[in-house]
């Protein structure tokens, strides 16, 4: 088995728009996209809505079919899949959707929507197995078995997601795509599952791909990072890397932009101008130079490339000019972990504490 | 000078049950919680924007700019609202009117409340516009709604809500339909206005990152009550209830370890099941007996509050140990 189990080379998804009275054009959501995803980790594409995230997950699925490049997935050029081969990699490749409230069928029970992809995928399980199946699943999930009764709209967005999960786990997955699977959540119920997408994973070896925009979590769920603008690639690396020394200024931008959740005083932060651009008429040269505080008349010709950077191996970055940015900006330097009061250390302990002798006796069931 | 303080104390079927806050002139209140837990119905009903027959306020008066407000008095809402207080919602496209142009919206406002012509209107929404930081603004005036993007469309609200320089703005979640970068560009711009027109806001958000960026004074809200407040540094820095101890564990942090996150366990009970006493019990760690019994919001100095019988929870338990 090779160590890649996800492979993207120069992948593009071109829209065509209008048509009739309107102006037509060419939106170009995803252009020139290239990674590798190793087996077992979990690989997060970052950026704000509009830049082709949601697409390049669809076009990694064959849920739509790429304008150009190629995606193989454990050895299989998935393009040119039809029938009995593209139901096959849909068993294999998995995915959970953003919104746990239109993603499942309201009229069809938790049994029979965790079933479903059973029946599809193993025609050959009786009744009774599938039953079995479904409520190991359940189990597995956090759930309890008798949930297989309900309807959708019995349970909270935490819990739809986590029926959800299951749906997804059911045909035995090697990778899971979840597109934004936790930004519709509370952050209570937020970190529930977040922990959940982690214990499953190093459970059945899955490996997860993970398209969202909050930084903060793709911090704490992946391995490493691509952070995308306007249908391309800006910058990819480790996320330790990628979060402490960004090299990208729209990877810095981002970075600084996020609100802390700790009372103190903040360093100036540079905050963008304007707003993104239409990818249906992307800029010329550097896509961000429209934006970029560090703009040359270069960046208006020449489109940058993916260059290494002296910071770790791995970690690249599409800027001309990420060396002479960086030796004048120091590295964010991400704020150091809140300062508590001795006091209110001591209560974080505390409750750590007691939700630890909380989880351990009934391991992650009937957290909801 | 406008001084002003406020207080709420309502309970529509206890949904909210006897919450109390303030804000002053110029500062920033933010009211913090999760989906359910009574923060969006509250400002509203502070509007006096509930829809008729759907809640009765048991108990409480409201007291703005030194008058006490009769919320249910629809005649005396309607002229304050507006003008005096305004408010911002969080979905910027289905709070502006889609079949008008964005400049007549905002005039509109102008007119309904001040005694001016179309023309001073116009100008006074331009002006606006301009403060707000969109550019081109003539050009913009005459733009539909669907021809902005999110951040612009939450300018445009932000423009109509002080156009008529409120004393107070109540924003509900202004940002979290945004992007970050669009965020950090908004709340900016919230805080400018406000060191500007020395306006009292009222902040509903369930993001703390949002919080700890703007806030002056925090309302942590659980199930329909406050259940600790405070200057913002004190609830940062030193949080007392269980709850806000939760939830700041919940947030993935940018910095330190990355191991598992600690969580609150299960759901925000809702009114049909509300546990008696602490409302939090249910899901707190800490919970014994005492807790079937409802904790004051007892004052532990500084303005900071918290509701719980435990606080400061490290003694406490340590001697029951």
């Amino acid at each position: 088995m090779s160590d890649t189990i996800l492979t993207a080379r120069g992948l593009k998804k071109h829209f065509k728009t209008g048509g009739g009275m309107a102006k037509s054009g060419t939106v170009r959501a995803v252009d020139d996209v290239s990674f590798d995803v190793r087996r077992g980790e979990t690989f997060a594409i970052v950026g704000e809505s509009g830049c082709g995230k949601s697409t390049l997950a669809r076009l990694l699925m064959r849920l739509l079919t790429p304008t150009d490049g190629d995606v193989e997935f454990d050895g299989i050029d998935v393009r040119s899949l039809k029938g009995r081969d593209l139901t096959a990699l849909r068993r294999d490749m998995q995915f959970v959707f953003q919104d746990p409230f239109s993603s499942l069928n309201p009229r069809m029970s938790v049994g029979k929507l965790v079933g479903e992809p059973l029946e599809t995928h193993f025609p050959q399980m009786s009744a009774t197995e599938r039953r079995g199946k479904v409520a190991a699943l359940l189990a597995k999930v956090g759930l309890r078995p008798e949930h297989a009764e309900r309807y959708p709209h019995e349970f909270s967005g935490g819990q739809r997601q986590r029926i959800g999960i299951a749906r997804a786990l059911a045909s035995a997955p090697k990778l899971v795509i979840g597109d934004e699977p936790v930004s519709a959540l509370d952050v209570s119920v937020q970190a529930q599952v977040i922990n959940l997408l982690g214990d499953l994973r190093d459970e059945l070896g899955l490996t997860l791909v993970i398209i969202a925009h909050d930084l903060a979590v793709i911090r704490h769920m992946s391995d490493r990072v691509a952070v995308m603008y306007l249908g391309q690639i800006v910058e990819q690396g480790d996320v330790d890397t990628v979060f402490t020394q960004p090299r990208h200024p729209y990877t810095r931008a981002l970075l600084s932009a996020i609100p802390v959740a700790a009372h103190g005083e903040r360093a100036p932060r540079k905050a963008l101008e304007g707003e993104m651009p239409s990818p249906a008429n992307p800029p010329s040269g550097c896509r961000f130079h429209t934006r970029c505080p560090y703009a040359q008349a270069r960046c208006k010709t020449d489109n940058p490339a993916l260059r290494a950077t002296d910071v770790a191996e791995g970690h690249v970055a599409a800027c001309h000019f990420f060396e002479v940015i960086a030796a004048d900006e120091p590295d964010l330097g991400l704020a150091d972990a809140p300062k508590r009061a001795p006091g209110a250390a001591a209560r974080f302990a505390l409750y750590e504490d007691a939700m630890r002798e909380r989880a351990t006796p009934r391991p992650r069931q009937d957290q909801e | 000078m406008r001084d002003f303080s406020l207080r709420f104390r309502g309970a529509p079927s206890d949904q909210i049950n006897h919450v109390n806050f303030s804000v002053r002139a110029g500062k920033t209140l933010c009211v913090v919680g999760e989906s359910g837990c009574g923060k969006s119905v509250t400002s509203l009903a502070m509007m006096g924007l509930l829809p008729p027959g759907a809640a009765t306020i048991r108990s409480g008066e409201m007291i703005f700019e030194g008058q006490n407000l009769d919320l249910s008095d629809n005649n005396a809402m309607r002229k304050l609202r507006g003008s005096r207080m305004t408010m911002i919602f969080q979905e910027p496209m289905t709070s502006l009117n889609p079949a008008f142009r964005i400049g007549d919206q905002i005039a509109e406002s102008v007119l309904a409340h001040r005694n001016c012509t179309k023309a001073e209107a116009h100008d006074r929404s331009l002006a606006i516009l301009k403060r707000v930081g969109i550019p081109a603004a003539e050009k913009r005036m005459r733009d539909y709604p669907h021809q902005l993007s999110g951040g612009m469309r939450q300018r445009v609200m932000i423009a109509m809500a002080l156009v008529n320089d409120p004393a107070l703005l109540i924003a509900d979640e202004p940002t979290t339909a945004l992007d970050v970068t669009i965020q950090a560009e908004i709340l900016e711009l919230i805080r400018d206005l406000q060191t500007e027109t020395d306006m009292g806001t009222i902040m509903i958000t369930h993001d703390l990152g949002v919080v700890a960026e703007i806030a002056d004074t925090v309302a942590v809200m659980y199930a329909g009550t406050i259940v600790e407040t405070g200057p913002a540094e004190r609830i940062f820095n030193d949080p007392q209830h269980p709850y806000t101890i939760g939830l700041m564990s919940s947030i993935p942090q940018l910095t330190g370890p990355r191991g598992r996150l600690s969580t609150v366990p299960g759901m925000v009970p809702t009114t049909l099941n509300m546990p008696e006493g602490c409302r939090f019990a249910t899901r707190c760690p800490f919970a014994a007996e005492i807790c079937s019994k409802e904790p004051p919001l007892a004052p532990l100095g500084d303005g900071h509050a918290v509701a719980c019988h435990f606080a400061p929870l490290e003694t406490h338990l340590e001697q029951s140990a």
